[in-house]
C-alpha cells in the first residue's frame, strides 16, 4: 500500500527525474544572455526595392538562380519577380511565370493550369512589377518555428539555413508568409534567399543586385546612418509587406500598391 | 522535379516557390496520434474513473494504444526530408517551435502507456513464467516467451496480495498521469497547425481542443471497430473450441458481454463527437462573422472548392449520420460498428480538409493549389507521400497489435484490473 | 523502502542517460545560442562560415574591365552602360582560366526580356523603346542589325 506520505515523496522523485532531460537542455546560460544585451554587431543589412524602376527583364532571377546554384530549370527560385495588371474592370491579375527568370515578353498572363489570358492593352488602368526575395524578417517567424536549430539569424541580421542540420520537416516553409522558402532539389533541406551572404560579407553587392540593369535593387547597412539606401529607408515613404504578421520585414518597398500581394 | 510539384497543381497566381508541402503522411499524423490518444483515454475512463462497464475494453485499449504508438512516429519519418536526422529534434531542441518537444512529450507518454501496461501485466508475467519455468520440456516458441517474461518481469516476481494492490495503485496513478499527457500529446499536433500564423486556415486558439475532441472520437471508434471484430472472430474461434471443450464460454454468452460493452463505448463517442462538432461549428461561424482579409479566399476553399469533402464527407456523413444513428432506439451491433466506420472516415476527412484545406490556397490570396495523391509509387518520393505509403502507415498497428497480443494476451486473463 | 513498483522508473532514468550520452557525442560543440537569442539564434556556429565560403560566380564589370577594357569603354558610352557584362555573357566564374572563354549569347530571348513592347505605365517598361517579337523580324537576331555594346549606332558592326 502507498499511503499519501509516501506518494508525496514518490511525486517528488518522479518530478525529480524528469527535471534532469530539462537542466540538459541550457535553456540559460547568463554569460550568453549578457552578450546578447550589448549589441555586437555593427551591421544589420536592409534591402530596397523600387518598384517604378523595375521593367520585369528578370536578370536578376537568372543571376541568383546561378550564383546561389539553384538548379536552372527547377521551378523554385530565392528571388522573383510578379507582374500586376489591373484592369479597367477592377480585376486585377498577377502571374510570375518561372519566377521572371527568362523576363516578360508577352502580354499573355500565366493564370496556371495550363491557361493564359491576356488584357487589351485599352483595358489596362495600371501595371508594374514587384520583386520579392526573404524580408530577412526581424522576427523571423520561420526561424522560430525551427525544430532543431537549422535555420536562424546572424548578428548582421540575415536569416540562413545550415544544410546539414537541416532535418526536411517544411514547418519553416509554412511559417513564412511570404513564400519565400522552399526545398532545394538537390540537397533536400530548406532553402531561401540568404542575400547573398557570401558576397556581401566580402563587401560586394548581392548578385541581384549587381544585374539589375536599372537600380531597382539596392542592399543597405541599416546601421550606417549614411549609407544612402538608409537613408531613403528612414526619410522616404516606404512600405513593407504584409506588416500585419508582425515579422518585421526588412525589405523595404518604394511604390507599393494595395493590389499587391 | 522540385518536391511537392509532383502532386500540386497551380491556379491564378501562387507565389513560384508554393507547393503542397505537407501532404497525406502529415494528414496520418494526427490521425494516428489522435487514435493513440483516444484508446488511451478510453481505456482511462475505467482504470481511473472505474467506468465498471468498460472492463472489457479498457485492457484492449490499453494495448492497442501501446501498439499504435510507433505508428504515430512513422508518418514523421516518412515525411522528413532527412528521416535519418530525425533524432536532432532530441539532440538540439528549439522550444519555440510547437514540433522540438514532440520527442519528449512522445517518449514520456510511450514510457508511461508502457509502465502502465507492465503493472497490468506483471502479475501474468509472473504466473506465466512460472508455469513454464516449471515445464520440464519447453518448445523452442515456449522457450522464447519464457527469455521474454522473465526480462520483462526485470526482477519483480513478488506477486503476493500487497504487491498486486500496489501495481493496482501504480495503474490508477500512471492511467490519471497519462490523461493530461495524452491529450497533451495531441492537442500539441493541434497546436502545430494552430500556430502557423502564415496560414489563415490553421491560425486558430481552438484548434488543439478540436484535435483532442476529434482524436478521442477517432479513438474511440477505432477501438469499437477491432473490439469488435476482434470478438466476432474470438466466437468463430470458440464455437469450434467449444466442440472439444464444452466448458468454455459459450457464444451467446460472449456476445451478451459485447453488445453490452460496444453500447456503452458509443455514449461516450457520442458524447465526444458532440463536443467536437460543437467548436468546429464555432470556429467556421467566428470566422464567418469577423470576415477577415483571409476570408474571401477561405471562404472559396470552404463554400466552394472543398465543399464535397467538408460538408457531404465530414460533417455531413462522418459527424451527422452517426450522431443521427447513434441516437435512434434499439442499438444494435452492426449499427455501432457502422458508425464507428463513418466516423472514423468523418476524423480522417477532417485532418484532410484541415492539413491539405490549409494548403489549398496560395498565401497572396490569389490563387489556389490542388492536390492530387499519388497512387502509383514510381518513385521512392511517391511512395512516401501517396498513397501506399499512408495504407502503409495505416496498416501497421493491426500487425503490431497482433504481434504485441502474443506476448500479452487482451482476452481471458482470469483476474485483473 | 524497496519496491517492485519503482522498476519501470529504472528504464526512465536508462533512457534519459541514453538520451544524454548521445547528446554529448551527436551535437556539434560549436552549437549555441547565438546573438540574435535562443529563439532566433539557435545555431550551429559554424554554420556561417560554411555559408561566407561559398564560391562568388558573378564577379561584375570590374573584373571584366581588367582585360576587356575596349568593350567596357564601348558599353560605358552607350544607353546599355548599365548592363552588366555578364547578363550577357554569362557569370565570370574562374575565366579565363576556367572557363577559357564564355558564351556569347545572340538569342533575341535575351534582348527581348526588356524590349518586347509592354505599355505598362506603372513601371519603367513602359518608356522602354519596344518591338513585338512575333513580328519584328521573328527569324533574325537582334544582333544582326543592332550592335548590342552600343545600340544607338545602329548596326554598325
Ligand atoms: S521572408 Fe520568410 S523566409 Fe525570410 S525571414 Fe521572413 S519568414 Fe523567414
Ligand atoms: S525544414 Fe529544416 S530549416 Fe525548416 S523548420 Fe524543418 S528543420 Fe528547420
Amino acid at each position: 500500500m502507498i499511503d499519501r506520505r509516501d506518494f508525496c515523496k514518490k511525486a517528488l522523485l518522479i518530478a525529480g527525474g524528469m527535471a534532469i532531460p530539462l537542466s540538459a537542455l541550457e535553456l540559460f546560460d547568463p554569460k550568453r544572455l549578457l552578450a546578447e544585451k550589448n549589441d555586437p554587431s555593427p551591421t544589420r543589412w536592409a534591402f530596397l526595392v523600387d518598384t517604378h524602376k523595375c521593367v520585369g527583364c528578370g536578370f536578376c532571377v537568372k543571376a541568383c538562380k546561378i550564383e546561389n546554384e539553384i538548379p536552372y530549370d527547377a521551378n523554385v527560385t530565392r528571388t522573383w519577380v510578379e507582374r500586376y495588371i489591373v484592369a479597367r474592370d477592377g480585376k486585377t491579375y498577377i502571374d510570375s511565370p518561372k519566377g521572371g527568370r527568362d523576363g516578360f515578353t508577352t502580354p499573355k498572363i500565366d493564370q496556371g493550369v495550363e491557361h493564359q489570358t491576356e488584357v487589351r492593352n485599352e483595358d489596362i488602368e495600371k501595371a508594374f512589377f514587384v520583386p520579392k526575395l526573404c524580408n530577412q524578417c526581424d522576427n523571423p517567424p520561420c526561424v522560430q518555428v525551427c525544430p532543431v536549430g537549422a535555420t536562424y539569424q546572424t548578428a548582421d541580421g540575415v536569416v540562413l539555413v545550415d544544410r546539414s542540420w537541416c532535418i526536411g520537416c517544411g514547418y519553416c516553409i509554412m511559417g513564412c508568409p511570404y513564400g519565400v522558402r522552399f526545398f532545394h532539389p538537390v540537397y533536400h533541406v530548406a532553402e531561401k534567399c540568404n542575400f547573398c551572404y557570401h558576397r556581401i560579407s566580402k563587401g560586394m553587392k548581392t548578385a541581384c543586385v549587381d544585374a539589375c540593369p536599372f537600380g531597382a535593387r539596392r542592399i543597405g547597412n541599416l546601421k550606417n546612418p549614411n549609407d544612402p539606401v538608409t537613408k531613403v529607408i528612414m526619410t522616404e515613404r516606404v512600405g513593407v509587406l504584409k506588416e500585419e504578421y508582425g515579422t518585421k520585414p526588412q525589405v523595404f518597398y518604394v511604390g507599393l500598391s494595395r493590389e499587391v500581394k | 522535379m522540385v518536391h511537392g510539384e509532383a502532386w500540386t497543381i497551380k491556379e491564378f497566381f501562387c507565389y513560384p516557390n508554393e507547393y503542397i508541402y505537407w501532404t497525406i503522411q502529415i494528414v496520418m499524423y494526427p490521425f494516428m496520434t489522435g487514435l493513440v490518444a483516444g484508446a488511451f483515454v478510453l481505456s482511462s475512463l475505467y482504470h481511473v474513473f472505474g467506468v465498471k462497464q468498460l472492463k472489457e475494453i479498457a485492457r484492449f485499449s490499453l494495448v492497442f494504444s501501446f501498439a499504435l504508438l510507433p505508428v504515430a512516429m512513422m508518418p514523421l519519418m516518412l515525411h522528413l526530408q532527412q528521416p535519418q536526422r530525425g533524432i536532432e529534434v532530441m539532440m538540439t531542441p528549439h522550444f519555440t517551435s510547437a514540433i522540438a518537444a514532440f520527442g519528449i512529450v512522445f517518449t514520456t507518454y510511450a514510457l508511461i502507456v508502457a509502465s502502465e501496461i507492465w503493472f497490468v501485466y506483471r502479475a501474468y508475467f509472473v504466473e506465466t513464467a512460472t508455469t513454464l519455468g516449471e515445464k520440464r520440456e519447453r518448445g523452442l516458441w515456449e522457450g522464447i516467451l519464457y527469455l521474454i517474461y522473465r526480462i520483462l518481469i526485470m526482477g519483480a516476481w513478488d506477486i503476493s496480495h500487497e504487491a498486486r494492490e500496489k501495481d493496482e495503485k501504480a495503474v490508477k496513478i500512471l492511467a490519471g498521469i497519462g490523461i493530461p499527457v495524452a491529450c497533451f500529446l495531441h492537442g500539441y499536433a493541434g497546436f502545430i497547425f494552430g500556430s502557423v500564423k502564415a496560414n489563415a486556415l490553421w491560425m486558430t486558439p481552438l484548434m488543439p481542443v478540436i484535435f483532442i475532441c476529434s482524436a478521442v472520437v477517432s479513438g474511440i471508434a477505432l477501438c469499437i471497430v477491432t473490439y469488435t471484430v476482434t470478438m466476432e472472430l474470438r466466437k468463430m474461434i470458440s464455437a469450434r473450441k467449444r466442440q472439444q471443450k464444452p466448458w468454455l464460454p459459450s457464444t451467446d454468452e460472449l456476445k451478451s458481454a459485447e453488445v453490452q460493452v460496444v453500447t456503452m463505448t458509443s455514449k461516450y463517442l457520442l458524447m465526444f463527437l458532440v463536443l467536437a462538432i460543437t467548436l468546429e461549428i464555432l470556429d467556421l461561424v467566428f470566422r464567418g462573422y469577423t470576415a477577415l482579409k483571409s476570408w474571401d479566399i477561405l471562404r472559396s476553399v470552404i463554400y466552394d472548392k472543398d465543399f464535397f469533402k467538408i460538408f457531404v464527407l465530414q460533417y455531413g456523413c462522418g459527424n451527422a449520420l452517426p450522431f443521427v444513428l447513434l441516437l435512434l432506439p434499439r442499438l444494435s451491433l452492426k449499427r455501432v460498428v457502422f458508425c464507428s466506420l463513418l466516423v472514423l472516415m468523418g476524423v480522417f476527412m477532417m485532418r484532410w480538409n484541415v492539413v491539405i484545406g490549409g494548403q489549398a490556397f496560395s498565401s497572396s490570396f490569389a490563387g489556389f493549389m490542388e492536390y492530387r495523391l499519388p497512387i502509383w509509387p514510381e518513385t521512392m518520393e511517391l511512395f512516401k507521400e501517396g498513397l501506399f505509403g499512408a495504407m502503409f502507415v495505416a496498416i501497421t498497428p493491426f500487425v503490431l497489435f497482433f504481434g504485441i497480443t502474443r506476448i500479452l494476451p487482451v482476452f481471458n486473463l482470469k483476474d485483473s484490473h | 523502502m524497496k519496491s517492485h513498483v519503482w522498476r519501470p522508473l529504472y528504464i526512465v532514468l536508462g533512457v534519459i542517460v541514453l538520451v544524454m550520452l548521445a547528446k554529448a557525442i551527436l551535437v556539434p560543440k560549436d552549437f549555441g545560442i547565438g546573438e540574435r537569442g535562443y529563439m532566433y539564434g539557435w545555431h550551429r556556429k559554424g554554420n556561417e562560415a560554411d555559408w561566407k565560403a561559398v564560391k562568388v560566380k558573378y564577379k561584375t564589370m570590374d573584373y571584366c574591365k581588367e582585360c576587356h577594357q575596349d568593350k567596357y569603354d564601348d558599353l560605358r558610352q552607350s544607353p546599355h552602360a548599365a548592363i552588366q557584362c555578364e547578363n550577357c555573357h554569362g557569370p565570370a566564374l574562374d575565366h579565363p582560366d576556367d572557363p577559357p572563354t564564355l558564351t556569347i549569347d545572340r538569342h533575341r530571348d535575351l534582348c527581348i526580356r526588356c524590349h518586347a513592347r509592354l505599355p505598362y505605365n506603372g513601371s519603367g517598361r513602359g518608356a522602354i523603346r519596344g518591338i513585338t517579337p512575333e513580328t519584328h523580324h521573328p527569324e533574325a537576331e537582334c544582333v544582326l542589325c543592332h550592335y548590342p555594346h552600343n545600340p544607338k549606332l545602329e548596326a554598325k558592326r
